[in-house]
């Protein structure tokens, strides 16, 4: 397998903290990433690091070995990495076709004058648009809730939104900030299935997560952070038996690790 | 709304305010009223700016800059450069666009209460720096300038000199309202193509905007560029009726009531801003016979409204056809 990202000594300070120490690590193309650790451990920050939208203090994301760590969050999703959010990062107000049309932006030929104007390539934009927001719908069991105005839909629903707003962008790499986050087991079940069919597709993924029965059984390869450095990293068979993961997460090893 | 129910009335908008309205005046007698139909338009102009910054999800407090900037350049024009007003017109619009690229750059990151309160200064630096520039003749302003001349083009005499008129006053209505008409045309099919989803994606979330990449800087600047656009134009046709400007020509005063035009209007609708401006407009001029009232009359009705039709006039009609439909 291609190395698709490489994470190489990525450092993260803010005024005295150091959020994300060092860390390295490489995403294999075609591969379910998990990136876990306790609360607070640094993996939201080392997530918005490789999305670009925060910038390094030292260190460097290489995308396919091209340095994308000083881009605007805009021009690294153009390469093809998008990040979806922890919370539920949506478009409220518009329906849930239109946020998955909206998102088709990155796609779009025709600028912003030819939308003004309704140009014929804004017209096709727009058609293709349609036609691949509903099969993204349809792919992720959305179909039938597409009028709705995203705000009025339920947990699960604007989860699977935001990867839907996320797929709409074409993406190479897929980031995921914590999709299982506050889902009962369910849901988290039907969400595990659809972050394999989005590997099925052929994404790449990278996740960041805090549950650990899902994680195990999403994921390829595990990294895990503690006090913003890289402390362990293999296939989840091998992280629940690592020594030093087992103590990042004492007391509650049980539940916590999926054991 | 079906395409024949928007022509139907999109025409009898058209034929009331191009036909209906002189009509009318010209029967009563009633010529006062072209100067206060021509100021709504102008300032309708300067709110539908007002309102696109509020579509990109940004209080703007500093439209009154642009209409003094705006009123300026087409005043230093025509007086001491002789350039045709017709010509100045689109220019003013330009300048103001590419201050506020100049300025929008860094504002634009600003948001909330911190971009209002920039803006709002912006009104009062532009008010100080007329005051204080050589080329803006002070305190003083300029004065006597000349009406618009005659618009030809290829020898072809399109719009005739205004100062040979009868009745300039109906030839500056017909101005102001055909760039209202333009303006307002303009802004509807921006909102309604997809422009106005971007403009929307921004207003909702910019950060998920920014990472389903949408450039949100450049759409920022964008919007904010057209909505100072429109400002210069209504300012340089405000500076060419009353055929001067001064420092205190547009204040804070009015870069606060281009805003509460379109509050009252509805921040949800295109033409918000030209409701607002008329009832606003005319609602000030009939609360004067309260006298000393007439502001406390004002601010408690502008109160009550913001608290039960938080939407502005416009959510009515919402309103109403949802009851209709829920009791149907």
């Amino acid at each position: 397998m291609v190395d698709l990202l490489q994470v190489s000594g990525l450092t993260k300070r803010f005024g005295g903290l150091v959020a994300v120490n060092n860390v390295s690590f490489t995403v294999r193309e075609k591969e379910i990433l998990a990136v876990i650790g306790p609360n607070g451990a640094g993996k939201s920050t080392l997530f918005k690091l490789i999305a670009s939208f925060l910038r390094p203090t030292s260190g460097e994301v290489l995308f396919k070995g091209e340095r994308i760590s000083d881009l605007a969050p805009h021009i690294a999703a153009r390469k093809g990495i998008v990040r979806t959010f922890q919370e539920t990062t949506i478009f409220k107000n518009m329906s849930v076709r239109e946020n998955v049309i909206i998102a088709h932006h990155l796609r779009s030929k025709a600028n912003l004058l030819g939308f003004f104007l309704g140009t014929k390539l804004a017209k096709a934009d727009e058609q293709a648009f349609g036609t691949s927001a509903d099969e993204i719908l349809e792919f992720l069991g959305l179909s039938a809730i597409s009028s709705e105005i995203a705000k009025n839909l339920p947990h699960g629903h604007l989860r699977a939104l935001g990867i839907a707003i996320g797929l709409a962008t074409n993406p190479t790499i897929l980031l995921l900030d914590e999709p299982f986050a506050g889902m009962n087991h369910d849901e988290t079940m039907k969400a595990v299935a659809m972050v394999r069919r989005l590997r099925e597709r052929g994404l790449t993924v990278l996740l960041v997560e805090h549950d650990m029965p899902a994680v195990m059984k999403i994921s390829d390869r595990i990294v895990v952070i503690n006090f913003g450095e890289k402390i362990a990293e293999g296939t989840p068979a091998e992280i629940q038996s690592n020594a030093k993961v087992i103590e990042a997460y004492l007391g509650s090893e049980d539940e916590a690790i999926g054991l | 709304m079906t395409r024949v129910a928007k022509a139907a009335s999109i025409s009898a908008f058209l034929a009331v305010v191009f036909i209906l309205v002189p009509v009318l005046i010209i029967a009563t007698g009633r010529t006062d009223l072209y100067y206060t139909l021509t100021s709504v338009a102008l300032l309708s102009i300067a709110s539908a700016g007002v309102w696109l910054t509020f579509f990109i999800g940004r209080i703007n407090i500093g439209q009154g800059a642009y209409a003094l900037m705006g009123g300026y350049v087409s005043a230093i024009l025509v007086v001491n450069y002789g350039v045709s007003f017709w010509l100045t017109l689109p220019l003013a619009g330009l300048f103001c666009a590419a201050a506020s690229i100049l300025i929008g750059y860094p504002i634009l990151r600003l948001r909330g209460v911190y971009f209002a309160m920039v803006t709002l200064v912006l009104t009062e630096v532009a008010r100080l720096l007329a005051l204080a520039l050589p080329i803006t003749n002070g305190a003083k302003g300029m004065v006597s300038i000349p009406l618009p001349g005659a618009l030809s083009i290829f020898g072809v005499t399109i719009i005739p000199n205004f100062a040979g008129m009868q009745s300039p006053r109906l030839a500056f209505y017909l101005l102001a309202v055909t760039m209202m008409v333009l303006c307002f045309a303009a802004m509807y099919r921006l909102v309604n193509s997809r422009i106005g989803k971007l403009c929307q994606s921004l207003q909702q979330n910019e950060e998920l905007a920014s990472s389903i990449g949408v450039n949100i800087a450049y759409l920022r600047v964008i919007a904010y560029a057209i909505s100072s656009f429109f400002g210069g134009v209504a300012g340089a046709i405000f500076a060419a009726i009353s055929q001067s400007i001064y420092p205190s020509s547009f204040t804070v005063t009015d870069s606060i009531n281009f805003m509460l035009n379109c509050f009252f209007g509805g921040l949800g609708y295109v033409f918000g801003p030209m409701l607002g401006t008329l009832v606003l407009y005319f609602g000030w001029d009939l609360l004067f016979q309260t006298g000393k009232f007439q502001l406390l009359i004002y601010s408690t009705l502008m109160i009550v409204l913001m608290l039960f039709l938080p939407n502005g006039l416009l959510s009515l009609g919402d309103l109403l056809r949802k009851r209709g439909s829920n009791n149907g």
